[in-house]
């Protein structure tokens, strides 16, 4: 793959919160760069991932802990399990360029379980980059519009 | 539904040697005499002298269910006083912190106050009797708390104006306080990183239980912890153990392993886990904090501090605080079935900033509402907040490794899978709910 365009960057988002909906989870996790990283902040505009407190800064062996901890029969707090449904605002294309390019998504996130239904509203950044040919996530950093609100259980991948 | 207000009897025939009676976690009536009467009695909590650095900074927060703000009145002069205003009770910061300058605007008709609570300025005074006004409780400005006592920058209250004085409330237990402080090189600490507010549909007493029970890890943390040292061990061949991995893993360690670690018991309801042993002392060294800690205490005293290899201690009523991992755990109860913690991070003045960044890592993986371990926890308060209501069965058994004489030593250091820490917050709660005298 040589030429990135913005569609591309904006099919690939889609693409991703799908694999999330859908609970494709080993998918999704192929979606990150060896050195992908998820980080969810935990205060407005924060720069800094290692003195601050962020709610997630996982690289690829804390998501796929996570995603085979799901799995797992004696993960009790997913007994039943929960469900996300991911509304996306169309991608915005911050940059393009020829090894891969920069997202903001706005959406709303809605995780259930049993017959609690809890939604967030926040804002995706990707920065995507082509690894061994395919685009890959090198970071999702998800700004939730109440990153420092106190929360329940937050379970599955916004 | 007024049968434990008026009857002590009634609320020491809740809590048996060795079991503890489902009220105490689901009655709406024992949540309130918890609110006036435990959390008034004890001392509670408030924050730490690092957020309020300048005089007029305040934080603002809450002491069980009373809305209060810490501020600095002076250099050297932290006072907690209501956050209420003496004229139509609003509150008068919101939660949070700032710097209120000399003195406290009430927002709604602009009544001022000088930083110890006391009044400063009416509006249109000349509308009140001088001598009526006087009389009326509003001229007593923003009411302090009953007692402040800030030990090493942590400031705890008392609620109450009378009661036991903050040295006899916590006697030797504040050797973890002393420990954790004493691990910066400086001596001094300073609350950094934010804090992670992670709501939980239980009692808070679950929580403050959980803290010393050392025989859930292995089993509620199979799924988080368990999966983790898997996931890690199938990676190839010579793969460095992550950070992470190693904050993980001995959360399932054997139940040999908690048993070692072993449990000390103070006076009124205090205790901690790992005496001999913990699930933090085995952390790979981080470069510069040995030399730093060496220069500053020489090498015996700092081998002292860093072999203190204290888990979680429990400083009752509601919050734990851990040395080598420097954080604090504060349980904000808010309702019977409801409770807010907060975790808060602290940084060792002088010392490398990587130990704030593994605090911070260790705060997202076990502590923060998206941490695996915090769902495998809560996910077991809320069932048993759910199925305490079975009237069929109404006790919750505390009676693992009981002895003969609990409680009436000031310190014991009991086998580390016993529920003496356990029990002896029930003997504290029990007390201070059926102390006789002022509220």
């Amino acid at each position: 793959m040589s030429h990135i365009t913005s569609q591309m960057l904006i099919d690939f988002v889609y693409h991703e919160a799908d694999l999330l909906d859908t609970k494709a989870l080993d998918a999704w996790l192929a979606l990150f760069a060896q050195d992908g990283v998820y980080w969810m902040p935990l205060q407005p505009d924060q720069q800094d991932a290692r003195l601050m407190g962020s709610l997630m800064y996982e690289d690829r062996v804390l998501l796929a802990t996570r995603v085979e901890r799901l799995k797992g029969k004696r993960t009790f707090s997913q007994q039943p399990e929960s469900r996300c449904h991911h509304l996306l605002q169309q991608p915005r294309v911050l940059q393009v360029h020829d090894q891969g390019g920069r997202t903001r998504t706005a959406s709303h996130y809605t995780e259930t379980r049993a017959d609690e239904q809890v939604i967030y509203a926040g804002w995706a950044t990707h920065d995507l980059q082509i690894e061994s040919g395919e685009l890959r996530i090198r970071c999702k950093r998800v700004d939730l519009v109440n990153c420092d609100a106190a929360f329940g259980n937050i379970q599955l991948f916004m | 539904m007024n049968a434990y207000a008026t009857s002590n009897q009634a609320l020491q025939s809740l809590i048996r040697s060795h079991e503890v009676h489902r009220d105490v976690f689901t009655s709406p009536e024992i949540f309130e005499l918890e609110m006036q009467r435990l959390f008034s009695r004890t001392w509670v909590y408030v924050g730490h002298a690092s957020q309020v650095p300048e005089v007029g900074d305040y934080f603002a927060t809450t002491v069980g269910d009373q809305s209060v703000v810490m501020v600095r009145h002076a250099t050297d002069d932290i006072r907690v006083i209501y956050n209420r205003c003496a004229h139509k009770g609003v509150q008068v910061v919101s939660e949070g912190q700032g710097n209120t300058g000399k003195y406290f605007r009430c927002p709604y008709h602009a009544w001022t106050y000088r930083t110890d609570g006391r009044l400063l300025a009416i509006p249109l005074k000349q509308g009140y009797d001088e001598a009526a006004l006087a009389h009326c409780e509003a001229s007593q400005g923003m009411k302090s708390v009953g007692a402040v006592h800030v030990y090493r920058d942590f400031v705890f209250c008392r609620l109450s104006e009378q009661g036991e004085s903050f040295t006899d409330f916590f006697g030797d237990s504040l050797s973890t306080l002393d420990n954790m402080v004493d691990r910066s090189p400086e001596g001094k600490l300073a609350v950094v990183g934010g804090v992670f507010r992670y709501m939980h549909a239980c009692n808070w007493k679950m929580l403050v239980e959980n803290q010393t029970d050392t025989c859930h890890p292995m089993v509620a943390h199979e799924s988080s912890a368990g999966t983790a040292v898997k996931v890690w061990k199938a990676a190839p061949e010579g793969t460095p153990k992550p950070a992470a991995v190693e904050l993980f893993a001995p959360f399932v360690s054997p139940y040999e392993f908690f048993e070692g670690m072993g449990i000390r018991t103070w006076r009124n309801g205090h205790g901690h886990t790992g005496t001999a042993d913990s699930i933090h002392a085995a952390y790979s060294p981080i470069p510069g904090y040995w030399e730093a800690m060496e220069a500053a205490y020489g090498e015996q005293r700092a081998k002292q501090i860093l072999g203190e290899v204290r888990h979680n201690t429990v400083y009752f009523p509601n919050i734990m605080v851990k040395g080598p991992i420097q954080c604090l755990r504060l349980f904000k109860p808010i309702a019977a079935n409801r409770t807010l913690v907060e975790s808060w991070t602290f940084k060792l003045v002088g010392a490398p900033d990587e130990l704030l960044a593994r605090t911070l890592l260790y705060q997202r993986l076990i502590n923060a509402p998206t941490s695996v371990v915090g769902h495998d926890d809560l996910e077991m308060y809320e069932r048993a907040q759910r199925s305490l209501h079975t009237r069929a069965a109404q006790w919750v058994n505390v009676g693992r490794l009981q002895e003969q004489g609990e409680g009436q030593q000031p310190e014991a250091v009991v086998n580390g899978t016993s529920e003496a820490q356990i029990r002896n917050q029930y003997r504290a709660w029990l007390k201070y709910m059926t102390q006789e005298g002022a509220a």
